[in-house]
């Protein structure tokens, strides 16, 4: 899919907490040491932090990268799982503190962990549309585990903001992207509930596999292009292991996935997850480069997009904190603070 | 301008009275103030207090008050101005009778802050600071304080432990005065090692909250002579002034100038300065409170209060005797009532009653009442009618 | 004892540190109020705070008030904007050991408070230790 006007990203900021806490630390606890973990720790949000929060500052640090007056955005979408209200869009409460308002649209956008991306594509369109010169989109997450399961080791928070606009003031060009979305209950939460259902295994091959490799193929295909054509690649991470196969099935070597995947360090951060991964590409990429990102909702649905790096990264990159000042940016916390700064404690 | 005196004094027990209600710990000062006076009736009534609607859910406590204790019918009015409640409402009662509106007015501070629980009457207390700019952000009234100490002890060199006479002063004086909530000794070294409550405040450097109300009787100087048994005391000075509510909103956050500018206004009208006072009710909410005060007030140069402490100049003994029944650390601080209490023991040192802690020559007593964390002073110099 | 509107009216100046600039002294005011405490003349003009100062003074709250016991222990502040006004905020995502009187801080938007779990989530500003624009 590509838009009649071309459009690009012009400015991208990212936000993880501080919070670490150790997989091993969850092993610890309801493991008893004995069963390892798949990631070194995740990142915690602190009680006072929140998806509105965290939003704020991606986008905050986006706005500086694209040197934009935020008045000019004509949207700010927030795609998330864990929306601090549920009725109540987190969007608006972004767009009144960055000063988007009041000339925007806002609205919170929901699609598993492909939310944000759900976002992105939404504000291409906006933008190739000429509705709008500016439009921003932010995939952000505070993910829960529920205490003992699986998940618990990875669900992490953070994410990343962009900023949609004309191609002649991106530092990236959108060449296209591609959907690939099924009706395909892997992973599910019902109203109410606090932690999500997921199937265990069959998240797997029909769900993450099946939905990221088509995505990819059929937009590479598309644009004619092959592995060998793109300087890196980020997927979807709700662990390492999953990106990882879906880039060597594909046929992308590790030094093309390795600056991206920032998993082992931060944890799953849901909506956040590939987006975050393309902040850090985009932190060191050069000019030229070709990039592919392919994102990934339960439910469920991939969003393939491919972009080019063009010469304005070099002097927007730095007008903001990197991708890795957040990341090595960490305080350890035990499971008991974990618990507590997570809510896991009912208090009334 | 008519001169004022003071004809009748009472005040109950500060403490946590589970089976007094607010109304009737106000009515037993009232009692016993118009007792003390030898009046059966009145012309006004003023009522002191801050937390009556937060904490008891009840406002309206003028007319409420007058009722109760026998009465109803008169002009009365509840005064509010967090901490200095107490001493304002006596502000306004002077005006009245000084400026010839009634001849009899009774002035009751009262506070009852045992009925809920420690959280609410936190939330209570930092209602004398400002709602939009420093409660919001989870500010507490002791960490306010705090703030005030921290930065005081970094500029001028001192240390926690420097404040620690005020607290042992305080609690050697309430051990001889029956209506102190808290009558132990406490040493320095208890002082050192007592939990901390917002830093570097410690549970010893903090009054605490209690029960109480003390009230007096006025009446213009020329018909004094005729009540009270002869041991009338004299209002030599009344003067209020204010200051920015938020610490962040002063000019200089260590320099408490409603204090500063009442103590002057005091003076002036006393004709005289901090030399010739005898005694010092000072408003001891905090020790950092206490040496601020001192400062403004004059007894002390800037940074220096707490050195008073240390030499020993505010013992009963010192210099500038402070707290002499205790204090608010230690007689306590039922907030709204405290600065009608620090009047009532005035009188009782003046008048020569105030039993084993009797200062042996004062005649010439200054009691300071603050709200909040110095946004509101008022300064009264009480004399001993010759 | 939630109070909507109240918090509303409140927005500019709490996620985006809005003040007010004296346009006949020059000073700076947070928050704004109208009337210029230095000069006493009418103060109306819009001025944004670059959200950077220096740390004036600090306490931990032990006791918190009711609707901030699950924050405890926090840390409040006041701190100078590089602007000239005294703010009272709290400090976050910092330990008490390493704060000290004088040291820079930048501002930050975080929750304030929530009224309980089904009410209103309060937003404003908060003061961190700067973030470093490099990495390691």
């Amino acid at each position: 899919m590509k838009p009649i006007r071309e459009v690009g990203i012009t400015g991208y900021g990212v936000y993880v907490p501080c919070y670490r806490l150790p997989g091993s630390e969850v092993d610890r606890v309801w493991k008893d040491g004995q069963g390892g973990s798949p990631i070194k720790e995740k990142a915690v949000p602190g009680p006072d932090e929140d998806t509105a929060t965290m939003s704020v500052e991606a986008a905050r640090n986006a706005l500086m990268r694209a040197g934009l007056d935020p008045a000019a955005l004509r949207a700010v979408w927030v795609g998330s799982e864990s929306h601090p209200y549920a009725v109540k869009p987190t969007s608006t409460i972004v767009a009144e503190a960055i000063g988007a308002v009041p000339a925007t649209q806002a609205a919170d956008w929901e699609f598993a962990c492909k939310a944000g991306t759900e976002a992105f594509q939404a504000a291409m369109g906006l933008v190739g549309s000429g509705m709008a010169d500016y439009a921003m989109a932010i995939g952000m997450d505070t993910a829960q585990g529920r205490p003992g399961d699986a998940l618990e080791y990875t669900a992490g928070a953070g994410g990343a903001a962009y900023i949609v606009g004309p191609a002649e003031d991106a530092l990236a060009v959108i060449e296209g992207s591609f959907s690939y979305v099924t009706d395909t209950p892997d992973f599910f939460r019902r109203p109410g509930q606090r932690y999500p259902q997921h199937g265990s295994r069959f998240t797997g091959d029909p769900a993450y596999f099946k939905h990221v490799l088509a995505a990819a193929q059929e937009l590479m295909e598309a644009l004619g292009a092959g592995p060998e054509d793109f300087a890196a690649a980020v997927f979807h991470q709700p662990n390492p292991k999953f990106p990882e196969r879906a880039a060597r099935v594909l046929g992308f070597r590790p030094e093309q996935t390795r600056t991206g995947l920032l998993c082992p360090m931060v944890g799953n951060t849901y909506a956040g997850s590939s987006m975050l991964g393309l902040s850090a590409i985009l932190d060191e990429a050069q000019p030229g480069d070709r990039v592919l990102l392919v994102s990934f909702g339960s439910g469920a649905g991939s969003d393939a997009v491919s972009m080019r790096i063009t010469d304005r990264i070099e002097e927007r990159r730095d007008r903001a904190p990197r991708t890795r000042v957040y990341v090595e940016r960490r305080k350890e916390i035990d499971y008991g603070t974990y618990v507590r700064y997570r809510k896991k404690l009912h208090l009334h | 301008m008519r001169d004022v005196s003071i004809i009748g004094i009472g005040q109950t027990k500060v403490d946590e009275h589970w089976d007094r209600s607010l109304r009737h710990l106000a009515g037993d000062a009232v009692l016993m103030a118009m007792r003390d006076a030898g009046i059966e009736t009145a012309d006004a009534l003023y009522v002191g207090n801050m937390l009556s609607g937060l904490l008891t859910g009840q406002e309206h406590l003028g007319a409420l008050i007058a009722d109760f204790v026998g009465l109803r019918g008169i002009e009365a009015v509840k005064v509010e101005a967090a901490c200095g409640s107490g001493a304002a409402a006596l502000r306004m009662a002077y005006g009245a009778v000084a400026g010839g509106l009634h001849d009899f007015a009774v002035v009751c501070g009262v506070e009852k802050m045992t009925d809920t629980v420690n959280a609410e009457t936190t939330t209570g207390l930092v209602m004398a600071a400002d709602a939009d700019y420093e409660s919001i952000h989870g500010v507490t009234f002791v960490s306010i304080n705090a703030l005030l100490m921290r930065r005081y002890m970094f500029e001028y060199g001192v240390k926690h432990e420097d404040f620690a006479e005020f607290t042992v002063n305080a609690h050697r004086n309430a051990a001889g005065n029956p209506n102190a909530m808290f009558r132990n000794k406490v040493t320095a070294e208890q002082f050192g090692r007592a939990r901390m409550i917002a830093d570097p405040i410690n549970l010893l450097d903090s009054s605490a909250i209690g029960d109480g109300a003390a009230a007096v009787v006025i009446c213009p100087s020329s018909i004094a002579r005729e009540y009270g048994n002869g041991q009338a005391v004299r209002i030599r000075a009344s003067s209020m002034a204010t200051d920015a509510v938020a610490v962040h909103d002063r000019s200089d956050p260590l320099w408490l100038s409603a204090v500063e500018v009442s103590a002057h206004k005091a003076y002036q009208q006393a004709g005289v300065g901090p030399r010739e006072i005898d005694l010092f009710e000072v408003h001891d909410a905090f020790t950092i409170m206490t040496a601020l005060s001192l400062e403004a007030s004059g007894f002390a140069e800037r940074g220096k209060g707490a050195w008073l402490a240390k030499a020993g100049e505010i013992t009963r003994e010192g210099r500038i005797p402070i707290c002499t029944m205790g204090g608010l650390k230690a007689r306590g601080h039922p907030v709204g009532a405290t600065g009608v209490y620090q009047v009532v023991e005035i009188s009782q040192q003046l008048r020569g009653d105030a039993g084993a802690n009797q200062l042996p020559d004062a005649r010439l007593g200054m009691a300071q009442n603050i709200g909040g964390s110095g946004a509101t002073v008022i300064t009264h110099i009480l004399e001993a009618h010759a | 004892m939630s109070s909507i509107p109240r918090h509303w009216r409140l927005q500019s100046q709490r996620y985006s540190m809005v003040g007010e600039v004296c346009n006949t002294c020059g000073a700076k005011l947070f928050p704004p109020r109208d009337v210029c405490p230095e000069c006493s003349k009418p103060a109306y003009e819009p001025f944004q705070f670059s959200g950077n100062g220096r740390v004036y003074s600090y306490s931990t709250v032990y006791q918190a008030p009711t609707g901030y016991e699950e924050f405890v222990p926090y840390t409040v502040a006041l701190v100078e904007l590089d602007e000239g006004p005294l703010v009272t905020a709290q400090l976050t995502d910092m330990e008490q050991d390493e704060i000290e009187i004088g040291m820079p801080v930048e501002m930050v938007t975080r929750k304030l408070r929530e009224e309980g779990e089904d009410g209103l989530i309060v937003y404003g500003y908060k003061f961190r230790k700067p973030l470093q624009q490099q990495p390691a």
